[in-house]
């Protein structure tokens, strides 16, 4: 890793190498993440491992998008289709969205609250192993169940996994097992990495960093964690009940035997839809920290932030429901569930409007963090009213299960947080690798990939308005869905184009990139404070905080913040 | 439309005739309909028929206005049938609730991007003026959100109890459809008739005189969706959780339809269609469909084929006793179906021939296996068949 340009005399390579840790040479740098329980290094493991089945589930999405590109297409079977939408559904939310949120709770959280490590560091490394492992035993389903041949083993009851088909009557062989044990094995190692943090927040704050200093991508996170440990385990306790069910002839969810198909969706919503928020909040974070730096203000309505964020918490918890309106629940239950979605909707209006009141008034750089982040605020309303639409409960009947949902959810995780995510890359990198990503291969990348994004999925509404049910593999000519199919598989291609300007930067930059230094953006939070990359131990010196901005207070003595909070 | 070809050199092409949809006739078909439900009284069933035969003259109108018009657009927003129009209602006000929202906030987003964005001129040592927020801005912004929802909530709370709890004005037509992988059972209980995948309904041209389609819905194995979007919304078919919905469709046409919810290899195969028929032509199917299957001597090879061959063990055919299995749909009016494999192909000698010798190439997944005929038996029981009618 090159070092940053502010030298500190006590930098690692005067450290005499530990026995059996070879410096400098790949097996050493390698044991060097194996062996590591530093909060820097795995939040970097977090991250590349969620880029690694990003780019696999992405291809997943390309085959996806080949076969529906034109109608009664035949690049794939059914089997294999129905295994990729299981897989890319599954992969993208637990190994990527998740990692990507507590890789960057991981890297982020310490240094911003000045701590020099996480509470629990080799319980920080066991839950990034166990998401790690759960991924592979997912991916080995792909040779350890009875397909050998092709790709047949793979699980292929979609991401929800919807019961009875996960029964042993209609799912054949070890393919669900997988499924549902590899996502036992995640969501423990992501309960206990969220205590972690958790309890890093709350009891390793520098001197100063009260509740009410803490950056809001720290918010941001106590209240994703608070979901995860209290909203994972109704999931952990379906699988267990699944396992159960298909090994020892438990008969919770078997309708032959009078279980019931709606305990499950029930079990797995409640997880379900807190897991949206699971997702999105770090994604608010994210962007609640670019916004203020970029448009040189603090951020707007900072107490209102923090509450907007612990009420779309708490709200979260009595929403799931709505994923269920047309399972046919009484019309109390739709109203009920309706009113709750509905209500969710105001305190995540009210974060926009915070947003941009901090963009109003300010001096706007449109360096690549911003520019994502802005595309982020844009494709995000569009992603909140299309979920108002499908809170109007009738209005949902109609759209519920069909390409809207599909268009409706791809603009939350895609438009929304996965944009935020680059933002994220864009204005951390520097921090984590001391180098700039390059300019010129970010913007191709920006253009490519937004490009991509709107031509996939904005044609994607239409279909769904037209009737087109999700999850089909294939679908007869003359339904009104074509055009709108191809123009999205031909964006699917823009996207993939992005991605790997995106890889290459990654990599280029790295290497070649300018050098950044400790604060190239002009911010304003603690991590900025210490060397680009940062130390072993974070601080040299553990910082005294009195505002929210303590670079600010630094940068600006005779004008501090802590004069007005 | 241009036939898509199977690799087997088969027709799929199940959407004949689809090419357009002219919409002005729709609407000028629903003012003369609105007009005739003005209508009341006795002199009401004259002047309609009148009324109706002006639809029927109308130009461009005659292809448009009966049973065999495959209506395979399906939007949502050109709602064909009573809730789906409520829902409709609902929809389109939301919409224009969340459009207005999107270009105020979106406007506001995109004039402070540009407005305050930094120029080339701008001196970098200084900063904007640092405002940190303001409580009475804050709090006068949250209200028009809170107003917004209270409106969407009551909208919702209305549309729901008015779908929920109709009111019919006489016994609705009874029907319940049962979710099988990877195709739907039909049964009419109030007329004894079994049938499979395509639904027939008698038009409600009036409001005033409507006939509504109580729809009672089971599964048979796994989680399904009915979603016939000009009819009505959704809803799921749960085994072991039985649901109701009606519809009370305006227009004749065949509706098309899927299963929305993914229950395994062929999901995207389990495809619905619904006749919707004048009155007289339903009682005609209904009676058709209540007639013995027909006994013709001459294919009583390929019947005798059909039941060595174990068919019977899923399909039904009614008089048959060897045949009465509940698996499979019904055959007892084989020929009377438009398509066959719930909708993957049409019906015609061709597709027949090749899902008698291996379904498995037409609908690869579904639940009937290769039963390795010969083409002689496979000769025998599609003549057989052929004249189920």
């Amino acid at each position: 890793m090159p070092n940053g340009t502010t030298t500190v005399d006590v930098g690692e390579e005067q450290l005499p190498a530990r026995p059996g840790q070879e410096r400098g040479t790949l097996t050493g740098w390698i044991q060097d993440l194996v062996y590591t329980v530093d909060h820097k290094k795995l939040g970097i493991l977090y991250i590349g491992m969620a880029l690694v089945f990003l780019v696999l589930a992405g291809i997943m999405a390309m085959l996806i998008r080949a076969q529906l590109a034109f109608p009664d297409g035949h690049v794939v079977s059914p089997e294999t289709f129905n295994s990729l939408f299981t897989m890319h559904g599954t992969v993208m939310i637990f190994w990527v969205a998740m990692p990507l949120a507590f890789g960057m709770a991981n890297y982020l959280v310490p240094l911003m609250i000045g701590a020099r490590d996480m509470a629990f560091p080799r319980l920080n490394a066991f839950s990034f192993w166990l998401t790690f492992f759960g991924g592979c035993l997912l991916f080995f389903s792909y040779v350890g169940a009875p397909g050998l041949y092709g790709s047949g083993g793979a699980p292929a009851v979609a991401w929800m996994a919807l019961a009875p088909l996960t029964s042993r009557a209609f799912s054949v062989g070890p393919s669900t097992d997988y499924w549902s044990l590899s996502l036992l094995v995640a969501g423990i190692g992501s309960v206990t990495g969220a205590i972690n943090i958790m309890v890093t927040i709350f009891c390793y704050r520098t001197k100063g960093m009260t509740l009410s200093r803490l950056p809001l991508f720290v918010w941001m996170t106590i209240t994703t964690m608070f979901l995860v440990i209290v909203f994972l385990p109704p999931l952990s306790a379906a699988q267990i009940m699944l396992t159960l069910e298909r090994y020892l002839g438990a008969k919770f969810f078997d309708t032959q035997a009078g279980g019931s198909a709606i305990l499950w969706q029930h079990f797995f919503w409640i997880f379900g839809h807190p897991e949206v928020y699971i997702l999105v909040l770090p994604a608010f974070g994210v962007v609640s920290e670019v916004i203020p730096v970029f448009s040189r203000k603090p951020i707007f309505g900072y107490p209102m932030m923090v509450a907007a964020s612990v009420l779309i918490g708490f709200i979260s918890a009595g929403v799931w429901a709505h994923h269920m309106f047309a399972v046919g629940m009484t019309s109390f239950g739709v109203t009920f569930f309706g009113i709750a979605t509905l209500a969710i909707s105001v305190p995540t209006g009210i974060k926009i409007f915070n947003w941009l009141a901090t963009i109003y008034g300010g001096k706007i750089r449109l360096e690549l963090p911003m520019v994502f982040a802005i595309a982020f605020l844009f494709q995000f309303l569009i992603a909140g009213l299309t979920g108002v639409m499908l809170g109007v409960a009738p209005f949902d009947w109609q759209l519920n299960d069909s390409y809207f949902v599909i268009a409706h959810f791809h603009y939350v995780i895609v438009g929304g947080i996965l944009f935020a995510v680059f933002a994220f890359f864009y204005y951390w990198y520097p921090k984590v690798f001391g180098r700039m990503l390059d300019k010129k291969l970010g913007f191709w990348h920006f253009w490519l990939f937004t490009i991509g994004f709107h031509l996939t999925f904005d044609p994607q509404h239409i279909a769904g308005i037209l009737g087109m049910p999700r999850r089909i593999y294939t679908y007869h000519p003359g339904r009104g869905w074509e055009l709108w199919n191809l123009i999205s598989s031909v964006g699917a291609i823009f996207q993939a184009l992005g991605i790997i300007f995106f890889v290459l930067n990654l990599i280029w930059s790295a290497r070649k990139g300018k050098v950044a230094g400790d604060d190239p953006w002009d911010a304003w939070t603690l991590e900025w404070m210490t060397t680009s990359p940062p130390p072993d131990y974070n601080f040299e010196k553990l910082p005294e905080v009195r505002s929210r901005r303590p670079l600010w207070d630094l940068k600006h003595p005779d004008d501090p913040d802590w004069k007005f909070e | 439309m241009k036939a898509a070809h199977h690799p087997g050199g088969r027709d799929r092409d199940v959407i004949e005739g689809t090419s357009g949809i002219v919409l002005w006739p729709n609407y000028l078909i629903l003012f003369i309909l609105r007009i005739c439900s003005a209508l009341k009284d006795r002199r009401e069933k004259l002047i309609r028929r009148a009324l109706l035969l002006v639809i029927a003259t109308l130009p461009g109108t005659a292809g448009a206005q009966t049973a065999d018009h495959v209506r395979a657009i399906q939007n949502i927003f050109h709602p064909l049938s009573k809730p789906a129009e409520l829902i409709n209602d609902t929809a389109r006000l939301t919409l224009l609730i969340c459009l207005v929202i999107f270009l105020v906030v979106g406007g506001l987003l995109l004039y402070s991007v540009v407005r305050y964005r930094r120029k080339s001129t701008d001196d970098d040592t200084m900063e904007p003026s640092q405002v940190y927020g303001s409580n009475a801005i804050e709090l006068a912004w949250t209200i028009p959100p809170i107003l917004i929802v209270i409106v969407l909530v009551l909208i919702t709370a209305r549309t729901v109890g008015e779908i929920s709890n109709p009111h019919f004005p006489k016994d609705p037509i009874q029907l319940r459809v049962i979710g099988h992988r990877f195709w739907w059972e039909l049964q009419y209980p109030d007329y004894g008739v079994t049938a499979a995948n395509e639904i027939h309904v008698p038009v409600s041209y009036l409001p005033s005189t409507p006939r509504p389609i109580q729809m009672t819905l089971d599964s048979a194995d796994v989680v399904h969706g009915f979603w016939v979007p000009q009819l009505n919304g959704k809803l799921w078919v749960v085994p072991n959780h039985r649901n109701m919905m009606w519809i009370q469709p305006s227009s004749l046409g065949t509706y098309l339809g899927n299963c929305t919810v993914y229950c395994g290899d062929q999901h995207a195969n389990m495809l619905i269609r619904v006749i919707v028929q004048p009155p007289e032509d339903f009682e005609k199917w209904i009676a058709g469909q209540k007639a013995p299957a027909v006994a013709d001597p001459s294919v009583e090879d390929g019947r005798r084929e059909f039941i060595e061959n174990s068919c019977g063990t899923c399909h039904r055919i009614a008089g048959t006793p060897a045949a009465n299995g509940v698996f499979g749909p019904d055959l007892t009016h084989y020929m009377s179906r438009q398509t066959l494999g719930s909708g993957v192909a049409v019906n015609n000698d061709e597709n027949l021939r090749s899902w008698l010798r291996d379904p498995q190439v037409l609908k690869p997944g579904c639940r009937m296996p290769d039963m390795k005929l010969d083409d002689k038996e496979v000769d025998l029981i599609l003549a057989y068949l052929k004249t189920l009618k």
